[in-house]
């Protein structure tokens, strides 16, 4: 018996008992329709991050901070109270709550440069604006983030903050839309906004400024639900911020941004990471502050799998049933294939191969009605639960692992399939020919 | 005189061991000439299915030698094995194993199916074998709608399809009412008169056995009678070459 005709009587063997062969593949496809969700859903969530990632770009930049001694203000020290270190300032890092760094001075910022693998170093002015208002005439609290070089923000309408305009720019979050007494996102754009800041001599100065777009708020956004200056707004705002400090206390700085080759390794930017921190610097990368969230994803999808693979192993006892039942039924077939000259490595793959379409059956209708159901649930849920998060498709599929899934299923359901084969195998003609 | 296409020397074939030893066969010996019919008669229990099933080469004997073609058959393993019956048999059986939801055409092209043989081979010759035995118009029913006869020649169709030497017939007319056992029998001994076909029928009935060229009666394992009623040598009833020491043990 040839290769072509072997998987054809496999396959047209499955259909002989009906029944008893879509039971089978249902509890197959129970498993495989599992196995697809959350590995759509593991695709889907990482795929977004990944997106988001991309999108706010400068994969070539790292946040540098000096971390101070006395590093938390959590739990007791034994060693007593901290020295004052009058550079200390609050971290806009993420942290625990209260956690300080040193700033940073000019020396700082020369230090860096000079350290192997950093190709620039902008420092971050932190700006602690008072208020925001818009339109209406309510006053809001905001908070200011920044973009450094070739990051973006994600916008739903407008166009991104322009650090080349003398004019005062900025993008507002779409949550404060319409709290600023616009009517939409389109609407928007255009509009003045006024921004206050108090200066070291306890003056508020108010700047206006003009709405050229509306971002989106994202998991990986750059700056958060906070405003987003153009470096034209930022100067203003941090010179009218400063205004009153002796100059030695103007230029204290809580983070830095400091560039890298874009080309740089993985094993590269640990390295650098290493070499900041030989001189009493932290560097955090985009692609770090993501990663623990990665991970956590992950490790969630790994455990849904492993739930889904619990369902294929006791499907694949189904397919050990309906195979032995098979192999019961046919035994009078087989003794006769075997008589009439069929090895027993020809028998063996017959009902393995039979059992490996059942497999094929059930994964890929499996993972078929998945795909469609996972679209759905994306879809609903996009426009209820996780509206606040445009942009994310929650169960994405890609094909590679689909046809993972699928080639899973198969192995699974032909390693099931071995046993009773392997009896098919054994069988005596002469005894089968004799069986009633 | 030509090689006989079967030699049986001293075949013994034992079952279980020990206390629970059964001997089918005590040490049989004979031969048959190609294009012979032959009738192995016994009751049930004689030992003549087991007989039958060495010479088919479903089992191997415990002792003694079967030659096929002059070839000492404990020489072929595997895949020579396979092949040989492949070739060499037809089977009938009494309760025709016709796999009943499959075409008869599908039933009938299975040994070519096993053998290898290509697709459109398979049907022109599966047809051919389905013509000669006038049922070309049932080859795309399924075996289970045929009626008994029907379902016999669907069988003897698929005996013939690899054009084999021998066909063993194991009570071919068992499940027949009499008038269509009549016409398959007349069909089986067609193929040995016309095509030169080897013929062992196994069987009790001693109407179709006295059809054949030759009958060897099996008792308790043991040739007793080994005669040509209708062959060449029809008057002699000369017995088996080691009979009466077979009767002895």
């Amino acid at each position: 018996m040839n290769a072509v005709d072997l998987v054809g009587s496999a396959v047209s063997n499955t259909f002989r008992a009906k029944t008893r062969t879509l039971l089978t593949i249902l509890a197959i496809f129970v498993g495989a329709f599992t196995l697809t969700l959350t590995q759509g859903l593991g695709t889907g969530i990482n795929a977004y991050i990944d997106d988001t990632v991309t999108a706010v770009g400068a994969s070539d930049v790292m946040t540098v901070t000096k971390p101070s001694d006395s590093a938390t203000t959590i739990g007791t020290s034994d060693d007593g109270p901290a020295e004052y270190d009058p550079d200390t300032i609050a971290s806009g890092q993420p942290g625990p709550p209260g956690a300080t760094v040193v700033s940073l001075s000019p020396d700082d910022l020369d230090t860096l440069e000079g350290i192997d693998g950093v190709l620039r170093v902008q420092a971050t002015k932190s700006i602690a604006a008072d208020y925001i208002e818009g339109a209406d005439d309510t006053k809001y609290v905001a908070a200011i983030g920044g973009l450094v070089a070739g990051q973006t923000v994600q916008l739903t309408a407008g166009e991104q903050p322009d650090d080349g305009s003398d004019d005062l720019q900025v993008v507002i979050p779409v949550s404060y839309v319409e709290a600023l007494g616009y009517d939409g996102d389109t609407d928007a754009v255009g509009g003045t906004v006024t921004l206050a800041v108090t200066d070291a001599v306890r003056t508020q100065h108010a700047v206006e400024a003009e709405i050229v777009g509306v971002a989106e708020e994202s998991v990986a956004s750059p700056t958060g639900a906070s405003i987003t200056p153009n470096s034209a707004l930022t100067d203003e705002l941090y010179d009218l911020q400063n205004a009153g400090l002796p100059d030695d206390q103007a230029d204290r700085y809580a983070q830095a941004s400091v560039w890298f080759a874009d080309d740089a390794t993985d094993a590269d930017i640990t390295a650098l990471k290493d070499r900041l921190e030989d001189d009493g610097y932290s560097g955090v990368t985009v692609a770090d502050q993501l990663g623990t969230l990665k991970t956590v994803i992950d490790g969630i999808v790994l455990v849904l799998n492993a739930f889904a693979i619990i369902a294929l192993l006791a499907a694949s006892f189904g397919i050990v049933n309906t195979l032995f039942m098979s192999v019961q039924e046919r035994t009078r077939e087989i003794g006769l294939m075997k008589a009439m000259g069929m090895g027993s490595g020809k028998v063996f793959g017959l009902f393995s191969l039979e059992a490996a379409f059942i497999g094929f059956l059930g994964s890929a209708i499996g993972a078929g009605l998945a795909i469609l159901a996972g679209g759905a649930i994306s879809s609903a849920l996009s426009t209820t639960l996780l509206a606040d998060l445009p942009g994310l498709t929650l169960i994405a599929f890609d094909p590679v692992s689909i046809a993972i899934v699928i080639l899973v299923v198969m192995v699974i359901a032909f390693l099931a399939g071995t046993l009773p084969a392997a009896r098919a195998a054994k069988a005596d003609p002469v005894e089968s020919l004799r069986y009633e | 005189m030509p090689t006989p296409i079967i030699q049986v020397t001293d075949v013994r074939k034992s079952y279980g061991r020990g206390q629970n030893r059964f001997d089918a066969l005590k040490g049989v010996s004979f031969d048959i000439a190609e294009g012979e019919s032959v009738a192995i008669i016994g009751k049930s229990g004689s030992g003549k299915s087991t007989l039958m099933h060495t010479l088919a080469l479903l089992d191997a004997p415990t002792s003694g030698s079967i030659a096929l073609e002059g070839v000492d058959t404990s020489t072929l393993a595997g895949r020579r094995l396979n092949r040989t019956r492949n070739r060499t048999f037809g089977f009938v059986f009494q309760q025709f194993f016709l796999t009943a939801n499959a075409s008869v055409l599908d039933n009938v092209v299975l040994p070519m199916k096993i053998a290898g043989v290509p697709h459109a081979e398979r049907k022109r010759r599966g047809m051919a074998a389905l013509e000669q035995l006038d049922l070309a118009d049932k080859a795309k029913n399924k075996a289970v709608n045929l009626s008994g006869g029907q379902k016999q020649r669907a069988v003897i169709a698929r005996a013939l399809v690899n054009d084999p030497r021998i066909i063993f017939a194991d009570e071919p007319t068992g499940n027949l009412d009499s008038s269509t056992g009549a016409v398959v029998e007349d069909i089986l001994f067609d193929l040995n008169r016309e095509n030169g076909i080897t013929l062992i029928i196994v069987t009790h009935d001693e109407d179709l056995a006295a059809r054949c060229d030759r009958r060897i009666v099996i008792r308790d394992g043991l040739l007793v009678e080994d005669s040509r009623p209708n062959g060449p040598g029809s008057a002699d009833t000369t017995h088996g070459r080691h009979g009466a020491e077979g009767v002895a043990a």
